[in-house]
């Protein structure tokens, strides 16, 4: 029995956490894509209907919104982000003598809630008191800055504040690959004569292609999943005019009592995600077993 | 003759060259108030009077510092019915992060160790199905863990809520360990075998004490993912043991009585406290983390 155990106990170690992850995670993901196919309101129903969950959900003029939403706010997040963080990783490049102070400056706001980053964007943006009174109140009578409460650009506080956030990290990864590039091809280069900003375009960015699509996945990611950001900021309004499948899914489930129609966006934002990260994962992971 | 234009063309490319490292740390200064005008419109707004807030502007000092907006948002602040401040959902959050970190932290270095070290034929596919589980949207777990803990008996209770951020943060951590007991080599568990040590031994005796630098970035990244957590906070709670990300967002979206700024901005600075604190004292591990989390090496 003791030898049986000994041979075995990796196996027995491993198995809670494992049997728990089949059943929290894919077995509720089971769950969620079963009732979506029913006709399940304020408690669940198992008998399968087909599709009607789905036909309900793509002709709900708010879920429409908040489709469009995601494609807009992840387009901008992560283009900008992406942007922006590798354009601070290059400067930060520079043998820059006070590089461990402004690299902290710009990462700090990761460490943050979405909810308390949320908050703050909150108060600034807000028209009465914040930027926009600010600046009126320099003597620019006419200045307007309403995004917040206008339903046309609200969506775009959303990025702004998402941005912030997640630009320095962005910058973070971007810097750890700069340094990884090897060294003796980037002095071999300017022995030659080639110009900085050919090195970095030519040589060093090229070289970072694995960089560029990580950030990309975490990004997509966290722009897929923000629901915190929307709640706090804007807390889906004007409206719904900020409305993302985060949180028409939460309303369904927790506000409006539609099990079925909560279960169907889940199962969309699933699918989401689903092709995106999967074949990263899988070559992540043939690349290591090869 | 040459000698003076060369100098003299030297001299220029050199001012050229301060002028544009001066250029350089004006941008990245530039950014660094970006990035910092946030905080610093926080903890100023959160040091001015109500009345103060209302006639100034955003971006001014406060004239006169007060601290009544801090006292009233650690306990007497309204979250709805309840005006105790944030106080008792700062414990909350303790109380869940606490065990919830050490919990999958232990989990995910044994899970890591028998994936990297003790290798069994489909020990790859398992550790692949949980690493997925990493990037689900939470949103897919929702309506069943409600009904399972529910049917568990800890629904809108603390444990419920360690429970679930322990299972959906048992990816990651083994993830972490896995990546880093991978590069031990194998000789090692060998020589041991050998020797007469046991699975468990190895592991207390060996990898545990290697593992200092791993136990930091994993408790960071769990702590950080823990105490931030809205959407299963709000999501599994229940009046008495909301965390603090939920109190907080109650309290800047009370609609009742006077908007008071600086009580919300008192709210958000203690909300962010805690993580901002393991930044700061921490930054390299917790960018690590960040890093290790990102990309799968």
């Amino acid at each position: 029995m003791s030898k049986w155990l000994e041979e075995h106990l990796p196996k027995v170690v491993l198995a809670p956490s494992f049997i728990a992850i089949l059943i929290f995670v894919y077995g509720f993901i089971a769950w969620t894509g079963w009732v979506s196919l029913t006709r399940s309101r304020l408690l669940p129903k198992y008998e399968i209907e087909g599709f009607i969950q789905y036909d309900k959900l793509f002709a709900s003029p708010r879920w429409d919104v908040a489709m469009n939403n995601l494609f807009l706010f992840g387009f901008l997040f992560i283009g900008i982000s992406m942007l922006l963080g590798l354009v601070l990783a290059i400067l930060l490049d520079q043998n820059i003598r006070t590089e461990g102070a402004i690299r902290t400056i710009y990462l700090y706001p990761m460490a943050l809630s979405m909810i308390v980053t949320g908050t703050a964007w909150k108060w600034i943006l807000n028209p009465g008191l914040g930027i926009e009174a600010t600046v009126r109140g320099w003597g620019f009578e006419s200045f307007t800055f309403d995004w917040l409460v206008n339903p046309d650009y609200a969506i775009y506080t959303i990025v702004l504040a998402a941005i912030w956030q997640s630009s320095g990290f962005v910058m973070a990864l971007f810097l750890a690959g700069l340094r990884s590039v090897d060294t003796e091809i980037i002095r071999a280069a300017q022995v030659d004569g080639i110009p900085t900003w050919r090195i970095y375009t030519a040589i060093i960015i090229p070289s970072m292609a694995p960089i560029f699509l990580s950030a990309f996945i975490v990004l997509a990611h966290l722009a897929i999943k923000a629901f915190d950001l929307v709640i706090a900021l804007t807390g889906g309004g004007p409206g719904f005019a900020t409305d993302l499948p985060a949180t028409y899914m939460y309303a369904m489930a927790f506000s409006r009592g539609d099990i079925g129609q909560a279960a169907a966006s889940a199962m969309i934002m699933m699918a989401v995600v689903f092709t995106i990260v999967v074949p990263y994962l899988y070559s992540e992971l043939r690349a290591k077993n090869d | 003759m040459t000698d003076v234009t060369h100098s003299a063309a030297r001299t220029q490319s050199r001012t050229g060259q301060i002028v544009l490292r001066w250029l350089l740390y004006v941008i990245l200064c530039l950014f660094a108030v970006y990035y910092l005008m946030p905080l610093f419109v926080m903890v100023t707004t959160s040091l001015k009077s109500l009345e103060e807030i209302r006639t100034g502007s955003l971006v001014a000092l406060p004239r006169e510092i007060t601290f009544d907006a801090w006292k009233t948002a650690w306990s007497g602040a309204c979250t709805g019915i309840q005006c105790d401040g944030v106080r008792p959902f700062f414990w909350n959050s303790v109380l869940i992060a606490v065990p919830g970190v050490l919990i999958s932290t232990l989990l995910g270095a044994l899970n890591g160790y028998v994936v990297a070290q003790w290798r069994f034929r489909g020990a790859n596919i398992i550790f692949a199905l949980m690493l997925f589980g990493c990037f689900i949207p939470f949103q897919v777990v929702l309506l069943p863990m409600a009904r399972v803990l529910g049917l568990m008996g800890i629904a809108g209770t603390i444990p419920g809520l360690i429970f679930v951020h322990v299972v959906y943060g048992l990816g990651f951590t083994t993830l972490f360990f896995r990546n880093y007991y991978v590069t031990i080599p194998a000789e090692l568990t060998k020589a041991a075998k050998v020797d007469g040590a046991g699975f468990l031994r190895i592991f207390w005796s060996i990898f545990l004490p290697l593992s200092l630098p791993i136990i930091v970035v994993t408790v960071i990244w769990q702590f950080t993912q823990i105490w931030n957590d809205f959407l299963f906070g709000v999501s599994f709670s229940q009046a008495g043991t909301q965390p603090i990300t939920v109190a907080l967002n109650n309290i800047v979206n009370s609609t009742t009585g006077v908007k008071e700024y600086n009580v919300d901005m008192a709210a958000a600075i203690i909300a962010a406290l805690p993580t901002l604190l393991v930044y700061v004292v921490a930054g390299k591990y917790f960018i690590r983390g960040l890093t290790a989390g990102s990309v799968k090496g």
